[in-house]
């Protein structure tokens, strides 16, 4: 299964994420490389959860939340004026922290929602949902059962359910939001192992609270702390490098306090 | 919320000998028992009131046509009839506009108007029932005769017994129909707004993270999930009209011999004959029929609402488990 | 490359559109209660004098000319509506009150889920059927229509609000106090009575006054056990007037000046009604939905 072609790197200029007239997070600059995965780390409260999920203009649906700054994927500006979110987030896919198969939804119906609206024919999307699934390698597990609920499934199955959702669309980057914290070691493994597969196609940006998975499967690392010394607590961008150099040469003297485990 | 801690057994006992606890937990449970004592006087009273009637009748006189007691006629037919057509009016205007109404002030409407809107729309629940009966007496009836019955029974009425005429005072099924959609309009609305809310967030987040719009996501996440709640919000409101008395018998015209054909004519609930005739009641059978049919009424309302609260009950739980509403 | 899919447009048509109609719906839902509240204020506002508060029923005058004059004023049915609604509160409070003391401090027992059931049932009993049951049990036996039957009616009708307000009002105090009381050795009985419920009393008020003004506006159970009077009666025993009664008569008469009259007494149902609303909903507003 293959994206557009040119994959592109999704650059933040400047981003700023409010909570009404409340600033959360420094301005973040950073580049995302395409084909990869970049992990998000840092301590509770430093926002990034909020970051990522300013990338698929997700933040904005909280009442009175906005976003300054621009995200580019390519050239081209998410937040541009005329740039509707909904379009975005066709290319732009998310999979959150708790599993969340829409409840009413078969399995089968869960993962081609999204083809469903774009008004697909039958047999495509019958095409696509089976790729997907087998993506997320939850076919064999699943294709005996495609017309079942998706609560009947475990909560690792569940999560590779939403994550065959959101590679149905064939977006170019997949953003997800500690999707392993509720789940068991043997089910975060095989996700793991899922993502280091999928790279290969998607931009992959994972936010994780658990820096060991951040130095398992993570090309590139954002670290993220609290900067205390502003008006109100505010979250920001430390360093940003590949992996092995941030776990073993960090220049940011927060960035070694951190995954040394004396901070957060 | 804190809980208690559950005392042991003996720490109980010693808490009832306290002198005083045995006499104010027997005071308080007498009362209690008052209220079961109620609702089985209510049950026991029009079982035993419709006794003369359901002997000579049977359940049969339901379904008679004709209701004239001076000349020994109890056919409960006509009454029978105008309850349900008022209520399935009034339910077809009320159900979508009401469903609408709480998606609206669910999903969709500014946090700071959430409160003050949802105020003026219970509001409409507060109004006397006499009131909407006067109201539409006065103001609505003469409106709807001109503006709606008339135009209608003149033309498409030629063709459709349904809306023919003749529309003489403006009384009939129809207005009376249209007035209980206002007035179950705010419990359907309520009770939809409540159920919406407790729809789990992370459902709409699905939803919208492959690109759906808002109306879709409403559509396909939300009104789903809470669809057992929205029905029994549907069922409570038709509980209320079916026992909605005043409005109805100001209304609707109080005729009570046939059935006729035309929406647009006068007719009468089952509720309004009752309250109409029982004060007069010309004799024993007279009256035992009419709790005959305050009875039944009692019965199907039940019902309807014991199943309502069950679906609205279950769906107001919410995935946390705690209670709304 | 973002773009929309195929048929974004249609789809951005329909969102719009059904948004439009939720807030149109909303909007109309709003129209009936400005109608209605608007007409009776305005044409109530007319029939209020002085002889409308202080007169009792009087035949229509008809002028020389045809024209009708006044019809008298509604004290007759201010008196009676005050005095049966007051009778049904000191029947309706005492149980709904007590019962809800059961079900709040001695929560987890049968008994009290089935007095649960019992006051669901009751809450959603159609009020005619009440009537019905207050007709049978005391005007056919006593062959009179008293204000009293009316208020043994609207006891009933009263008794659920009352119970479901207070004990979701007593359950909102915290058990710290009443494990306070209990650590200082109070009886249950004592603590109940001096603690909790003065804890609780704003609660119980407005539960008191939702069910003031539920009962005021009730019309179908007064017509099958009160009946009406013309004149202003003290006496329970017998037939007595009431405001709802007096706006269901004046409707359907042929003089305008009682037409008034009924919108007149409309005014003062609504305004009472409107007022309790308002002053509940200001009490509760800072108590969590």
């Amino acid at each position: 299964m293959s994206t557009q072609d040119g994959q592109q790197e999704v650059r933040l200029i400047g981003l700023k994420p409010f909570y009404g007239p409340v600033q959360a997070v420094m301005p973040v600059d950073a580049v995302i490389q395409p084909r990869s995965i970049t992990a998000i780390i840092g301590p509770s409260g430093c926002g990034k959860s909020t970051v990522l999920r300013c990338i698929n203009r997700m933040h904005e649906t909280i009442a009175g939340a906005r976003v300054e700054g621009k995200v580019l994927l390519g050239e081209q500006d998410i937040y541009a004026p005329g740039v509707e979110p909904q379009a975005v987030r066709r290319r732009i896919g998310m999979v959150f922290q708790q599993p969340n198969p829409l409840k009413m939804l078969s399995i089968f119906d869960n993962v081609a929602v999204g083809l469903r609206l774009e008004g697909r024919r039958r047999a495509e999307i019958a095409e696509r949902v089976e790729m997907s699934v087998r993506a997320a390698a939850l076919w064999d597990e699943v294709r005996d059962k495609l017309n079942h609920s998706g609560l009947a499934l475990s909560g690792g199955q569940q999560q590779r359910l939403c994550i065959a959702r959101a590679i149905a669309l064939q977006p170019d980057v997949l953003l997800l939001d500690e999707p392993c914290s509720a789940l068991d070691p043997i089910a975060t493994f095989k996700i793991e192992e899922l993502l280091s597969e999928l790279k290969q196609q998607f931009t992959i940006v994972i936010v994780t609270h658990n820096m060991q998975q951040a130095a398992r499967i993570a090309d590139r690392t954002m670290v993220f702390m609290v900067d205390r010394s502003q008006a109100r607590p505010m979250g920001m961008l430390v360093e940003e490098g590949t992996t092995t150099q941030i776990f073993t040469a960090p220049r940011d003297p927060r960035t070694e306090e951190y995954t040394s485990g004396r901070v957060g | 919320m804190a809980q208690a801690e559950r005392l042991s057994t003996w720490q109980v006992v010693q808490q009832r000998m306290r002198h005083g606890d045995v006499i104010f937990w027997l005071l308080t449970l007498f009362f209690a028992l008052i209220v079961i004592a109620l609702v089985v006087a209510v049950g026991y009273v029009t079982w035993a009131g419709s006794a003369q009637a359901r002997t000579t009748f049977g359940i049969g006189f339901l379904f008679q046509d004709g209701w004239d007691p001076v000349n020994g006629k109890f056919g409960a037919l006509p009454a029978i009839y105008g309850t349900l057509v008022s209520s399935a009016i009034a339910l077809l205007l009320a159900g979508p506009l009401g469903t609408l109404i709480g998606v609206f002030l669910s999903e969709l409407c500014p946090a700071r108007l959430r409160q003050p809107l949802s105020f003026l729309v219970e509001l409409l629940a507060a109004i006397p029932s006499v009131i909407y009966g006067m109201w539409g007496v006065f103001v609505f009836v003469p409106f709807f005769r001109s503006a709606i019955a008339k135009p209608i029974a003149n033309s498409i009425g030629k063709s459709v017994p349904l809306l023919a005429g003749p529309v003489a005072a403006g009384r009939g099924v129809m207005v009376a129909g249209i007035i209980l959609a206002i007035m179950i309009l705010p419990t359907i609305a309520a009770i939809t707004r409540d159920v919406l809310s407790v729809v789990p967030n992370h459902q709409r987040e699905a939803m919208l993270a492959v690109g759906a719009t808002r109306w879709e996501m409403i559509r396909l996440a939300v009104l789903p999930y809470a669809r057992a709640g929205i029905i029994g919000g549907l069922m409570l409101g038709l509980g209320r009209a079916l026992g909605e008395t005043m409005a109805a018998l100001m209304v609707i015209g109080s005729f009570k011999d046939s059935i006729k054909p035309s929406l647009f004519s006068p007719g009468i609930t089952a509720a309004a004959l009752i309250a109409s005739e029982l004060p007069n009641a010309n004799d024993d059978l007279h009256a035992s029929t009419l709790i005959l049919i305050a009875l039944v009424l009692f019965g199907i309302t039940l019902l309807l609402n014991g199943l309502a609260r069950l679906l609205v009950w279950q769906a107001a739980r919410g995935p946390t488990g705690s209670v709304r509403a | 490359m973002i773009t929309q899919a195929p048929n974004y447009n249609r789809r951005k048509w329909v969102d719009r559109f059904m948004r439009g109609l939720t807030i149109a719906a909303t909007g109309l839902a709003l129209i009936p209660l400005f109608l209605i509240l608007g007409y009776v204020v305005f044409r109530g506002a007319s029939a209020l004098n002085l002889d409308f508060f202080t007169k009792a029923y009087e035949p229509p005058v008809v002028g020389a000319a045809g024209t009708v004059g006044n019809a008298g004023g509604i004290l007759h049915g201010i008196v009676g509506s005050l005095l049966i609604v007051g009778v049904a509160m000191l029947i309706a409070l005492p149980i709904g009150l007590l019962a809800a003391v059961f079900l709040a401090e001695y929560p987890a027992n049968s008994v009290a889920t089935f007095v649960r059931f019992c006051t669901d049932v009751l809450s959603a009993a159609p009020s005619i059927i009440v009537g019905v049951v207050a007709y049978v049990l005391i005007v056919q036996r006593t062959r009179q229509f008293s204000g009293l039957a009316g208020s043994v009616a609207l006891a009933v009708l009263m008794v659920p609000v009352i119970t479901r307000t207070t004990e979701e009002i007593l359950k909102l105090v915290p058990h710290g106090m009443r494990e306070a009381a209990m650590a200082l050795g109070a009886p249950k009985w004592r603590l109940t009575l001096t603690v909790v419920i003065p804890a609780a009393l704003s609660g119980i008020v407005t539960g008191a006054l939702l069910a003031f003004a539920r009962a005021t506006g009730e019309t179908a159970p007064l017509l099958l056990t009160v009946l009406g009077n013309n004149n202003v009666s003290f006496n329970l025993l017998a037939p007595m007037a009431a405001l709802p009664l007096l706006t269901y008569k004046y409707t359907d008469t042929p003089f305008p000046a009682q037409n008034t009259l009924a919108w007149g007494t409309a005014l003062i149902l609504t305004l009472l009604v409107l007022s309790v609303n308002i002053l509940v909903r200001w009490a509760t507003r800072n108590r969590l939905k």
